[in-house]
């Protein structure tokens, strides 16, 4: 954990994520002392846009701009949503927020609904991780029972209803508009845009929906200012950030770092690789953002400018490690697998094209590629990228570019050789990706 | 009526949830309170629970078909779903998966023939820095399942 940790700032264990806890460390400061103020709702916004803040479920998108889309003088019920499906293959993070420190988030949503003026939210949490719904319900039943939520939200004319609303097992409810779906009762197919949440949302009403460490993030914000978290990070990519870091490292788990951090100092954090081996390449932001080789991230700080300039994407900050010991054909076919599995086949592209590449990769790892396999891959991935209503056609289509590009050696050797070009001891020694001979 | 009146009232607990009119939107909360109560969805279940949020039958049908924790065929009573995607299987998760087969005897998507076990293969829980990471009867979130671990579950599974 950084110097500068701020929302799982010494929260390693269980007991601290309570109401009276969170009220010790500071918390409901800045939401009180807002409605105390009867802080304006530019003003909210202008400090968030000084901060920085970029969304942190994996677009980046301006927080502030963002909440600045929502119209003002609409009538009737406008809602919030906060994005915790958090299903991104590598993304642990909104479960420790929420399991560790629950109220940020609920703090964070009741600022948003003053300065957008919504008046009810919904969390939509992951399907997996019902014990921490249970958590959050408790969590909201403590700030309704100290008035922080509900109607007349400490003592003003200012209510704020909020709700957990519990997924079942699909990736693609992370989409926002698959989200809205998913909340109003249906299947989760995500919705063509435009119009746009802000103007059509949950039952066709304006909606803002954020990511949950964005929401976490924003009491720290108000309490610091916007300028102080700026700082944290570098410009344009201001603040904390957590990073869940998996594979092969020795200590995984998340780490909260100022944005800008050398990667270096992750892995170092992380306990470096595991059985003394060496980095081979590095997923920095969840399984759809292309994967980079060592030589290219160790020498990048984790930002979203740095990461994009390096030819990936910081996205949810998800970092997947893989040492030398890993077959690339090997792990980008389970990663086609996944793609595959989840696409919710509303778009032919998509449906059918994520089909294609894991069959294709496949027949690659089971050593009967065929010539031209490589190209035909990067013809299929070409042809899903930008053709989809949402993004999972391009997070399907991105890891294949990223792995052909970087580790196109190893998909040749596959189809020449119908074997891997990591030797068979090496991988059983390390990578554990493989139980029984299959190449 | 199939359910208990306490399920029932967990469902109104749900619809209190959205705006009057628009119950509908409990309908995947109400589908996974029936499936913990009956262990799966049947038809009929399905059907129940349509009627009761004053939704077709075939709506109710879509979002159970869509969502890849509800069963829509018996399953045994410990459901156990391990994760084998790529940062679970940079730690173990498919050796988790291996063990569990062998341990069980039965493949993904299988049932042991005393109707206690059904394995299935998940996909990311959000939980990979706790691989090997698998999920009892989508509700108990299980970290670190090492060889050791496995057995002590089952262990303790094989008594209720």
């Amino acid at each position: 954990m950084s110097a500068h940790a701020l929302i799982l700032a010494g929260l390693d264990g269980d007991r601290t994520w309570r109401l009276q806890d969170y009220v010790a460390r500071g918390g409901y400061a800045a939401l009180k002392k807002i409605v105390a103020e009867k802080t304006p709702p530019d003003a909210i916004i202008a400090e968030l846009k000084a901060s920085g803040l970029r969304g942190r479920g994996g677009a980046g998108f301006p927080t502030g701009l963002k909440w600045s889309f929502m119209p003002r003088a609409f009538p009737g019920d406008k809602y919030l949503a906060c994005n915790s499906d958090e299903g991104e293959p590598g993304t642990f993070k909104d479960r420790d927020i929420l399991r560790y420190n629950p109220h940020a988030v609920i703090e964070g949503m009741i600022i948003g609904a003053w300065a957008m003026g919504c008046t009810r939210g919904y969390n939509y949490i992951h399907g997996e991780i019902f014990e921490i719904y249970r958590r959050f319900e408790e969590a909201l039943a403590e700030a309704r029972a100290a008035g922080l939520l509900g109607r007349n939200i400490l003592g003003s004319d200012f209510s704020f209803e909020l709700f957990a609303h519990h997924g079942y097992g699909a990736y693609i409810c992370g989409e926002e508009t698959a989200l809205l779906e998913s909340i109003e009762g249906k299947k989760g197919q995500p919705r063509f845009k435009p119009p746009f949440p802000a103007s059509f949302g949950i039952y066709g009403k304006p909606t803002t929906i954020n990511n949950t460490e964005t929401f976490a993030s924003v009491p720290f914000i108000l309490g610091m200012g916007g300028e102080a978290f700026l700082n944290l990070g570098k410009p344009n990519n201001g603040g904390t950030k957590i990073f869940s870091i998996s594979g092969h490292v020795n200590r995984p788990g998340n780490y909260e770092l100022n944005l800008g951090t050398p990667f270096a100092e992750l892995l170092e954090l992380a306990g470096g690789i595991r059985g003394g081996r060496k980095l081979k390449a590095v997923i920095p932001g969840g399984s759809s953002s292309p994967v980079l080789p060592a030589n290219i991230i160790m020498d990048c700080t984790l930002d979203y400018d740095a990461i994009s300039k390096a030819g990936s994407m910081l996205g949810s900050g998800a970092v997947i490690v893989m040492d030398e010991s890993t077959c690339m054909v090997k792990a980008l076919e389970r990663l086609s697998y996944f793609y595959h599995e989840e696409s919710c086949g509303q778009c032919t592209p998509c449906r059918e094209g994520t089909g294609w590449l894991y069959r294709v990769v496949h027949r690659i790892e089971h050593g009967l590629g065929r010539p031209g396999d490589v190209d035909l891959l990067k013809s299929v991935a070409g042809n899903i990228m930008g053709r989809t209503i949402c993004a999972l056609g391009d997070a399907a289509a991105m890891p294949v570019q990223g792995f052909v590009k970087h580790f196109g050696d190893e998909f040749a050797y596959h189809i020449e050789h119908k074997q891997c070009l990591v030797p068979r001891g090496v991988q059983d020694a390390g990578s554990q990706i493989y139980v029984s001979p299959s190449c | 009526m199939i359910l208990t009146p306490e399920t029932l009232q967990e469902f109104d607990r749900e619809i209190a949830k959205y705006p009057a009119g628009e119950q509908r939107s409990a309908v995947m909360a109400c589908l996974a309170l029936a499936q913990r109560e009956l262990g799966w969805l049947s038809p009929e279940t399905i059907e129940f629970v349509a009627n009761y949020l004053g939704m077709a039958p075939i709506a109710a049908w879509e979002v159970a078909s869509f969502y890849n924790m509800y069963d829509l065929a018996p399953v045994g009573r410990h459901k156990i779903t391990v994760c084998t995607n790529l940062p679970c299987a940079l730690s173990g998760g498919v050796h988790a998966a291996e063990y569990l087969k062998k341990k069980l005897g039965i493949g993904f998507d299988e049932t042991t023939p005393d109707g206690k076990f059904t394995l299935k293969e998940g996909e990311c829980m959000g939980a990979c820095g706790d691989a090997p990471v698998l999920l009892h009867n989508n509700h108990r979130m299980c970290s670190f399942m090492t060889k050791e671990r496995i057995d002590q579950l089952l262990a303790e599974l094989e008594k209720q």
